[in-house]
């Protein structure tokens, strides 16, 4: 045994620069008790149903999701609205297509296996409409950052007055939990800003947890699958080194020696 | 190779293996006698066999689906993610399993330097474990390039640029590995090419490993040669077999709990962003099995240099079996270079946290203390040590110090309880 617990240190003392380097540079995050943390964590539908309103209604205005399709909106372990209700979703969308027989683009409703409709055409586009900073894409936007689920919701309620002398050029906003405290993004939540469709009451703090969880399911949309098979793998991997383990002691035992 | 005439039973069998050895080969590895005493610290070099067959197997799944374009390579994982059935599984399994590997070859090689399993008559499977360990850095590093995000692209600029330090032809040498004149498509290609070649070349050179080691044998934790076949001898199947197994399976639960529950906690965020030539991340780290080379490469202020320290950090380790003077193989009865070894570990691992830090101020001093510190270890401590150090009596065989012995023999199993 004593093999076995030299070996776990081992990896978590590997593991620790890792660690250290995204601690360095760390404020603590604001927490909250996010659903799909733990062995059995799982999204709370609801809130990823509210979380998607929140995006198109709010984010979706700047910010594009370009790995997603309308489908994925009806599918196990996201937001699961029902097929009708996702195809309402894209339909309510205009989409580029084409050429058609003459030549010519042409604008359609919006099908289940389109890709979510993007605010720009381009990232250029999205710069200059956006006094030169570019609304990151959010399809792995969680992922992409740091501090992660935590960090995406601070920022969102980490908008406050700049410290004085802190000189704030036109357009920038500052932000208590922005790398740099600098931000271009103008505070996108506030409270009524949208009227949920389930009548929960749409306070900052509530938007920000419904629209994270939503981006964690974005960018990690097999998280439930995950944690399931998981449970299931390492359980079998248990039982199946017990097996082994008593398998090994009863052949060495025919030698004098340990195991 | 094998240690006695072998004939298959039936005529079939006896017909093909007369042209065609294949089961005197399969007999030769059951019957392979290894040495009774080995401890878990042995069970390492099946587990990495697990890992690079794991990692050719899903890395030949992901290359069906993944798109070799400074345009698309992005995106393609992100499809591979998403579309594609159990992808995500595959791409962390790979992605996770690299990191698991080179943890695993830390282990295979420090057990290596504690047991002196490096010393005559092993030189030559050493020497191909350091060739093995560097196909294994070059293969990890372009394949981190390939997802095309901040950390590949920034990766890739600074790891390539390192040659530009040659004198005269540098920049040459720079703009050929790109195929241009920065990290862009042809890059891309060329290691996902190269990315794609490697494990088989590894492969090729672990048969190598392992046919070198099956002439003399495996050391042993007592690092005395042991008489083969003999009491102090098992046959390889069953009892390494299962003992391997049951090691390598311990070990898939730690990999099980990095895929499924921590996929990303070994990798950096930034790779999650698209690569932008434009866009400068304010740390470009390597992942963490490559930090303390990292950390020798930037503790040396002139770059030409640097590049030298660190090629040379690794390369040193090749003429270990000359630098380490001592007759006695096994750390167990070398109580001053069991010291020195366990310093040497604290020392790597010092050297792999600021690997991660910036390099300034109190971290390039240790940078520079620790680099200084892991010359030193092997170019003066460990020669010297060979021909000054007063080593414990070895014991006659390893049954002995097993059913105890003289005085020094009981010692011996003390210390050895203590490294077990």
């Amino acid at each position: 045994m004593r093999n076995i617990l030299k070996i776990f240190s081992i990896i978590i003392l590997f593991c620790l620069p890792n660690a250290n380097v995204i601690s360095a540079e760390k404020v603590e995050y604001l927490k909250t008790d996010w659903t799909f943390k733990g062995l059995f964590g799982k999204f709370d539908r609801a809130s990823l149903q509210r979380g998607y309103q929140v995006y198109t209604e709010v984010c979706a205005a700047c910010h594009s999701m370009k790995y997603l399709s309308y489908r994925n909106l009806s599918e196990k372990g996201g937001p699961e609205f029902s097929v009708a209700q996702a195809k309402a979703i894209a339909a309510s969308f205009e989409v580029t297509d084409g050429p058609n027989a003459d030549g010519e683009m042409f604008q359609r409703p919006g099908k289940l296996s389109d890709k979510f409709v993007m605010p720009y055409e381009n990232v250029k586009a999205a710069e200059a409409a956006n006094g030169g900073a570019y609304p990151p894409d959010m399809s792995v936007l969680v992922k992409a950052r740091g501090g992660g689920v935590d960090y995406i919701y601070s920022l969102l309620q980490g908008y406050e007055e700049a410290p004085s002398g802190m000189v704030l050029d036109d357009g920038v906003h500052y932000n208590k939990y922005m790398y740099g405290n600098k931000i271009k993004m103008s505070a996108p939540l506030s409270d009524g800003i949208i009227e949920y469709s389930d009548g929960t009451n749409a306070s900052v703090e509530q938007m920000s947890k419904d629209v994270t969880t939503f981006l964690m399911w974005a960018a990690e949309p097999s998280l439930e699958a995950r944690h399931q098979m998981g449970f299931k793998a390492i359980v079998y991997l248990i039982i199946l080194t017990i097996l082994v383990y008593f398998s090994m002691k009863r052949i060495w035992s025919r030698v004098k020696s340990e195991v | 190779m094998s240690d006695h005439e072998y004939t298959p039973k039936s005529k079939a069998g006896k017909w093909f293996n007369d042209r065609l050895p294949l089961l005197t080969l399969a007999n030769h590895l059951t019957d392979y006698p290894t040495p009774k005493n080995l401890n878990y610290w042995w069970t390492f070099g099946g587990i990495l066999t697990f890992c690079l067959i794991t990692q050719i197997v899903t890395g030949l799944v992901l290359a069906m689906h993944y798109i070799a374009h400074a345009d698309m390579a992005f995106e393609s994982v992100e499809h591979i993610m998403r579309d594609v059935n159990y992808g995500w599984l595959i791409r962390y399994i790979h992605a996770n399993g690299a990191s698991m590997f080179f943890l695993a070859v830390y282990i295979h090689i420090f057990r290596s330097l504690f047991y002196g399993s490096y010393k005559s008559p092993r030189e030559i499977i050493w020497i191909i474990g350091i060739i093995i360990y560097l196909l294994m850095m070059a293969a990890a590093f372009m394949g981190y390039v390939l997802p095309w995000g901040q950390m590949s692209f920034w990766g890739a600029t600074v790891i390539t640029n390192l040659f530009s330090a040659i004198p005269f032809v540098g920049e040459g040498v720079v703009t050929w590995l790109w195929g241009g004149y920065s990290v862009d498509n042809p890059t891309l290609t060329r290691f996902f090419t190269l990315h794609y070649l490697i494990p088989f070349l590894i492969l090729g050179l672990v048969v190598l490993h392992i046919w070198a080691l099956h002439v003399p044998g495996n050391n042993n934790p007592v690092g005395i040669d042991v008489k083969k076949p003999s009491k102090d001898t098992v046959p390889f199947h069953p009892y390494i077999v299962i003992k391997d197994g049951f090691a390598l399976l311990m070990f898939m639960i730690v990999f099980a709990f990095f895929v499924f529950y921590a996929p990303n906690i070994l990798g950096h965020a930034d790779n999650y962003i698209e690569a932008n030539p434009l866009v400068t991340p304010a740390h470009i780290v390597p992942e963490w099995y490559l930090l303390p080379f990292y950390a020798i490469l930037r503790s040396v202020p002139d770059k030409l240099l640097g590049v030298v320290a660190m090629l040379s950090a690794i390369l040193i380790l090749a003429v270990l079996p000359w630098l380490d003077t001592s007759k006695i193989r096994s750390a167990v009865f070398r109580p001053l270079y069991k010291q020195f070894y366990w310093i040497l570990v604290a020392d790597v691992l010092i050297l792999g946290y600021v690997g991660a830090m910036p390099a300034e101020g109190l971290y390039l001093l240790i940078a520079r203390v620790a680099t200084a510190y892991y010359f030193l270890h092997f170019l003066v401590i460990l020669p010297v040590l060979g021909l000054k150090e007063r080593t414990i009596p070895l014991p006659l065989s390893i049954t002995e110090p097993v059913l105890g012995g003289s005085p020094n023999m009981a010692m011996a199993k003390k210390n050895e309880s203590k490294i077990e």
